[in-house]
């Protein structure tokens, strides 16, 4: 029995930590200081406008690293994720829109633009206390997480599994996008929640907040990563890897499948909620578009793209994906979807396991001749 | 090692950003920005206004190009996707350093780059009819407002000619240019002596495409006795299906005619309109109008994408419009300068497509004809009314209570654009 | 002026004449200088010059005016009027054929809807005598919606000399809906029983308005008790209406899902790129309709749909069978795997699309046959278009399940599924089929693209609107049946209907989707579940 300091934190992965403490001086050391020290006109400045854009990659990893730690390890496809991240994105909205104050069109102290306009007389008693920072943000984890509980609760119980289960989730983001698109709903219907002025205080329109943004964003990841890790390589974990291989036996080996897969499910809602949270003042807008299902499927895509049940694959998906995508859009932009639909057929076809498959095969055609470099140097 | 090669590969992004940043501001050219979906469920619009942008580029640089440089068009993909209209309008600002930006269709997605245009300072032209309700100092705006569209559309179905309509069905997409719209036409058709009894206000979702039920319920709506007219708001892709089931269940425009503001030549030519003749559509354009100006225009359009049979609409003309504004205002202030540009632009006129002038005034907004198009068999309209001279666009309207006594003047002493009392009241 | 042209209309109506007499002239110099207003300045000049026109009940009218409805009137420079026909022009005072016409000397007579409307009246009256009795039932129904002065005793008259039934039970409600208006409480009275047997809503307003004045008591209850039963009569017709409309939604999804009932249902693979299948059927119409129009004589151009089924279940038949030879083969047992494949094939084929077309929609009009409907009591109308795609989907169905049941290949399509090892050991070529049923399941979403653009968009986003849809009804039907499709399709079309017009259209869809949440919660595997170990797998 390893202790928990070997199983988490010494274990002999050290070519994880490595990477984990490089890209961790690159996001978190590197990036800032690239924006911030040389002057505009250098090769080495990093403009402004990266940041928040980096940021929103970032973003996008944590919802694709929650995906991975439900379908990687416990084996259950959610098409629907996108409403997790959409829920915490707009209690985190609902929040910056009671920031604005009486700056908003019509100065209302108390009601946003779009409330006032609709002729609403009274705040709807779902927003009260989002005014508190606190407050949403303990919405933004224990929306997405309730709304997990009760879905996956519903679902699991009933052993709706595979495509099933996939395709109830779609449903489920589907008919939250449709009622996110109300008007009545009270969450802005289709422009949803934007025009933010700042958050705790720091101007939303400044650089400094964005990189604070884009800090806090690298950070979260890091820890959330720790985090699944920490999940995947407990006992726990092991019971959920077993569940994805085999659901019958576990059940019959006594665990309760039901409870392992709702604790996996709340907790990468909770994690895309944050995702979600984190995006929104980046980005600037939130909107019942993000409930769509084709972007709950994108986020599949992403993890596929990386590796599914890697971890680290997801989040490398996501930025490799989403990087291709902003600068195919701009590069092609009449084109780029043929690179875009052909990347994902190549990498079913060619990398079954993703970029972390590739990464593992090029590592070991290659691991014999770097042995013997190393040793030499030794 | 491994890890180097990572660190290799997300800095290749940042590497290939600043290499393209610095070989651009090499090059002595004038950049256009165009922000328009090229793909998703807006395309079906906004391409067509993109091949606008760059037909006006491209004859421009065939006239010479601007204070004696080339016009380079930047096009990107937005892909109907709002958060990606705001990177999008960053990455032209702040990346490519373009002097203007043609572009957005829908309300959400101006929503979403407006912070992005304010904060940069960027120059925004937008083509389309909206709500209203807004004015930026970065922003100008050459499609209608609702005073240049909806207000006059239903006056001409109250008149005699129109067939004086004493009940209303507004009919709209659930979004918020529909709903303002129809906030509007409400206390406008309240103020008309209109009880609510007699006004069916009706919101379907986007793209909804099965209206059996609605058009049953117009139907039934209309039966009451008094004559019946329609105000449909429908957004894009929802008003093919929409045509269809009100042309099969055989409403014909002379019982209930339906007037439309996002309906123009080009949706139409999707539509089999045989059974449609008589619906109305409320624009500052129509493709039939003859002029010399419009003939021009259609034939360098035509010319232009290579194909006889594309039609031509309203928001490409406020599009040439703007365009047109822009170049003459560049001209005038001698730079693309934003500040200078801004200035130069008050009070700029261009010839409309359609006969009269085109002025933009210091509300960002433009003062345009307006016309009722009836459909004809051939899918282009009829004009059947037209204002006898230019409306000046309201940013706030009248109608809307919480608008009462703001201004959008963005020229002394008021420079602002919602306020109640002027900026510099002080210095007068 | 107003008087006396009442007094024509009435002359020249009521002055019983042959059938053959509409052929009649009126004083020549009267006809000829209507005609000459009708090109009038204003619109009221225009209106003035139809009811002239109308009064001197002159055979020669009814081309012009009908003309001058379909925007074929146009005048030459000198004033004169011309008709145009295909191309060909005609006087329109004298018929005579004009050749030395040039298009872009004329000018068209424009019409606004208030003219649109007198035309129809005048042309309805002129018609009043027709010897059809259709155009005579619309004639007495255009008169009573105009309210023209004096109809109600013009329609008396024709009452007595008519001896069809369905036209006399027209005249009477159009004469009832008139009476309502008279001073005259006994007609009152009378029109209001006759009227408390109608199930016309206009009807139903109209006994309402006159509640709204009425005084005498005995009226007042008489109109109660007939807006009563109407009202009744219409609750039911109106449930009635909305079970078809439920039925046509039903069948709309089923044909959208009926392919995907057989590459996702019977070969497991999550089609992403069904949607775009049905797209490329709805182009393939397109194009057929577009070859007719440059090829064929306009007479047949009604037969384009015809054509297209076929040719669109080879197009996406044949995309469907490369698609698979090419690419799914290579991911059988990986269903996840094919979602990501085919979402990028998705994602190339709507960019092709809209590389070759253009991202506008294209316009996929319907054919004569399938346009308009038939108006059914109470403001109902049976729309052809969504009649035959109710059967047509049927069709679809039924031959699909004599295909599966019946035929070597069906029977083949069914042993690969169920057992793929004992099936290639039995000597069936799996690869083979596996291809073909693909290429099956593409073509029926093609047939099914072909069906759809008869009532929706033509564009390349078409397929994205189905998508969620088509899943969510395999899912509930059960995977894996064709019959749980079927239901399934009927049942989320016929609630989504009945609960549309309470709820609204977003609502009613939400309520639904919650609803598909919760029933799986009930049967985990849709309506249909298919038993037994296989598939546990």
């Amino acid at each position: 029995m390893r202790s928990f300091a070997t199983r988490f934190l010494l274990t002999d992965d050290r070519r994880f930590w490595r990477g984990f403490a490089l890209a961790g001086a690159l996001f978190l050391v590197a990036v800032p200081l690239l924006n911030l020290l040389p002057g505009e006109g250098s090769a080495l400045h990093l403009p402004n406008y990266m940041i928040p854009l980096l940021g929103k990659y970032l973003c996008y990893a944590l919802l694709a690293l929650a995906l991975d730690l439900v379908w990687g390890y416990a084996g259950v496809l959610s098409l629907g994720h996108g409403a997790f991240f959409a829920l915490g994105g707009y209690a985190m909205g609902m929040y910056l829109m009671r920031e604005i104050g009486t700056r908003g069109v019509y100065g209302n102290p108390l009601l946003p633009d779009f409330m006032v306009f609709l002729a609403w007389k009274d705040l709807p008693w779902y927003w009260t206390g989002f005014e508190h920072f606190p407050f949403a943000a303990l919405m933004i984890v224990a929306a997405p997480s309730i709304l997990a509980l009760v879905f996956g609760w519903l679902a699991f119980r009933s052993r709706i599994t595979g495509v099933y289960l996939s395709i109830i989730t779609q449903v489920m983001t589907y008919a939250l996008m449709l009622a996110f698109f109300r008007n009545e709903m009270g969450f802005g219907g289709n422009n949803g929640l934007t025009d933010f002025k700042d958050i705790l205080g720091f101007d939303l329109a400044s650089p400094a907040t964005k990189l604070g943004l884009y800090v806090a964003t690298v950070v979260a990841l890091g820890l959330s990563l720790l985090l699944c890790r920490f999940v995947v390589a407990s006992k726990l974990g092991r019971v959920m890897m077993a569940m994805r291989d085999a659901e019958g036996r576990v059940r019959f080996l006594g665990y309760s499948v039901t409870a392992t897969k709702l604790f996996a499910f709340v907790l990468s809602a909770a994690l895309a909620g944050l995702a979600g949270a984190l995006y929104v003042p980046q980005v600037g807008i939130i909107n019942p578009s993000e409930f769509s299902p084709a972007n709950s499927i994108e986020v599949a895509i992403w993890v596929a793209v990386g590796g599914r049940g890697t971890l680290v694959g997801a989040i490398l998906g996501a930025l490799a994906v989403n990087a291709a995508k902003t600068w195919l859009t701009d590069a092609v932009p009449e084109a780029w979807l043929f690179f875009l639909g052909g990347l994902f057929i190549v990498v079913t076809i060619l990398l079954p396991d993703g970029l972390m498959g590739l990464i593992k095969r090029l590592r070991q055609t290659k691991a014999a001749p770097e042995a013997a470099v190393e040793k030499k140097h030794a | 090692m491994k890890l180097m090669r990572t660190i290799a590969g997300a800095g290749a992004l940042i590497a290939v950003a600043t290499a393209s940043q610095a070989a651009m501001a090499a090059e002595d050219t004038i950049k256009v920005g165009v922000l328009h979906s090229l793909s998703g469920t807006m395309a079906i619009s906004e391409t067509t206004l993109k091949d606008t942008v760059l037909m006006m580029v491209d004859d421009l640089n065939k006239k010479g190009g601007l204070l004696g440089k080339k016009v380079e068009a930047v096009v990107v993909d937005p892909a109907s996707n709002w958060p990606l209209f705001a990177e999008k309008a960053r990455e032209l600002l702040e990346k490519d350093k373009v002097a203007v930006v043609f572009g957005c269709w829908t309300s959400v997605s101006r929503k979403s780059v407006l912070p992005v245009f304010e904060q940069d300072n960027g120059l925004l032209f937008y083509p389309v009819q909206y709500e209203g309700e807004e004015s930026s100092n970065n922003v100008f705006y050459t499609g209608a407002a609702p005073n240049q569209q909806a207000i006059p559309a239903v006056e001409y179905l109250m008149s005699k000619d129109g067939g004086e309509a004493k009940r209303w069905v507004l009919e709209g997409t659930d979004y918020v240019y529909p709903r303002t719209t129809n906030k509007i036409l409400r206390a406008f058709l309240n103020s008309k002596g209109i009880a609510d009894a007699d006004i069916l206000e009706n919101y379907t979702p986007f793209g909804f495409s099965d209206w059996q039920t609605e058009v049953g319920k117009i139907k039934q709506f209309a039966a009451a006795g008094k004559k019946t007219a329609v105000v449909s708001t429908i957004n894009g892709d929802a008003n093919v299906p929409f045509y269809k089931e009100l042309a099969n269940q055989g409403i014909k425009a002379s019982d209930i005619p339906v007037v439309a503001f996002s309906v123009g030549e080009e949706e139409l030519a999707g539509i089999d309109t045989k059974n449609l003749v008589g619906h109305l559509a409320a624009w500052n354009y129509f493709e039939s109008v003859k002029t010399p100006e419009n003939d021009a225009f259609i034939k360098q359009w035509h010319a232009y994408v290579k194909n006889d049979k594309r039609t031509t609409n309203d928001p490409m003309e406020a599009t040439y419009i703007g365009f047109k504004m822009w170049t003459q205002a560049v001209l005038q202030a001698g730079t693309t300068d934003v500040n200078a540009v801004r200035q130069a632009l008050y009070g700029q006129k261009v010839k409309n497509l359609t006969g009269g002038e085109a002025v933009m005034n210091s509300n960002h907004h433009l003062s345009k004809p307006v016309m009722i198009g009836e459909i004809k068999p051939d899918g282009q309209f009829n004009v059947v009314w037209k204002t006898k001279s230019v409306i000046k666009a309201d940013a706030w309207s009248p109608f809307i209570a919480e608008d009462k006594g703001k201004v959008a003047d963005w020229t002394f002493p008021w420079a602002c654009g919602n306020c109640t009392e002027p900026k510099f009241k002080a210095y007068q | 002026m107003k008087a006396l042209r009442l007094v024509l209309v009435l002359a020249s109506i009521l002055c019983i004449r042959p059938a053959d007499a509409w052929a009649a002239d009126a004083p020549s110099g009267d006809f000829e200088s209507a005609v000459k207003a009708l090109n009038g300045d204003s619109y009221d000049d225009k209106i003035a010059a139809i009811e002239a026109l109308g009064a001197l009940a002159d055979g020669r009218a009814a081309p012009v005016l009908q003309a001058m409805l379909d925007g074929h009137l146009a005048a030459l420079p000198d004033q004169s009027l011309v008709i145009s026909e295909n191309g060909a022009y005609r006087d329109a005072l004298t018929g005579a054929i004009l050749n030395d016409v040039k298009a872009d000397d004329l000018s068209d007579i424009t019409i606004n809807n208030r003219v649109r409307g007198v035309l129809d009246g005048v042309l309805g009256q002129l018609s009043l005598k027709s010897p059809d009795p259709d155009a005579r039932r619309k004639a007495a129904q255009a008169m009573a919606d105009r309210r023209t002065p004096g109809a109600a005793e013009v329609l008396r008259a024709m009452l007595a000399g008519e001896t069809d039934a369905s036209v006399r039970s027209t005249v009477e409600a159009a004469l009832g809906t008139l009476d309502l208006l008279s001073p005259d409480r006994s007609r009152r009275l009378a029109a209001i029983a006759i009227l408390a047997g109608s199930s016309d809503p206009n009807v139903k307003g109209q006994l309402e308005r006159l509640q709204d004045g009425e005084k005498d008591p005995e009226l007042r209850k008489a109109a109660d008790k007939a807006i009563a039963s109407i009202t009744f009569r219409l609750t039911l017709i109106n449930v009635g209406a909305n079970l078809f409309q439920g039925l046509s939604l039903g069948s709309v999804l089923l044909l959208a899902a009926i392919g995907l009932a057989i590459t996702f249902g019977v070969m497991g693979v999550i089609n992403m790129a069904h949607g775009e299948m049905i797209m490329l059927g709805a182009y393939t119409a397109y194009v057929v309709q577009e070859a007719f129009v440059a090829w064929l004589p306009p007479t047949v151009i009604g037969l384009y749909l015809v054509v297209a089924v076929p040719i669109a279940f080879l197009a996406t038949g044949l995309v469907g069978i490369a698609l698979e030879r090419g690419l799914i083969r290579f991911l059988y047992g990986r269903p996840l795997e094919t979602l990501l494949s085919t979402w990028g094939i998705s994602l190339i084929l709507q960019q092709v699309v809209r590389s070759i077309f253009g991202a506008p929609n294209k316009e996929v009009a319907n054919p004569a046959w399938m346009t308009g409907g038939v108006d059914m009591t109470g403001g109902f109308t049976l729309t052809w278009n969504r009649l035959v795609i109710i059967l047509f989907c049927l069709a679809v169905l039924g031959i699909l399940a004599a295909v599966l049941r019946y035929s070597r290949f069906g029977l083949q399509m069914r042993a690969v599924a169920q057992n793929r090892p004992m099936a290639a050991a039995m000597g069936i070529r799996t690869g083979r089929v596996d291809a073909l049923t693909f290429g099956l399941g593409s073509g029926i979403a093609g047939i099914a693209g072909v069906a759809l653009s008869q009532i929706g968009n033509v564009s390349p986003n078409l397929g994205q609107g189905y998508i969620v849809d088509s899943f969510m009804v395999v899912v509930f039907g059960g995977v894996g049946s064709l019959w749980g499709t079927l239901l399934g399709a009927t049942s989320l079309g016929v609630v989504n209907k009945l609960l549309e017009p309470y709820a609204g259209a977003m609502l009613g869809k939400i309520l639904v989707l919650v609803f598909i949440i919760l029933f799986i919660q009930k049967r985990p595997r849709g309506l249909f579940a298919l038993k037994g170990r296989s598939i546990e797998g």
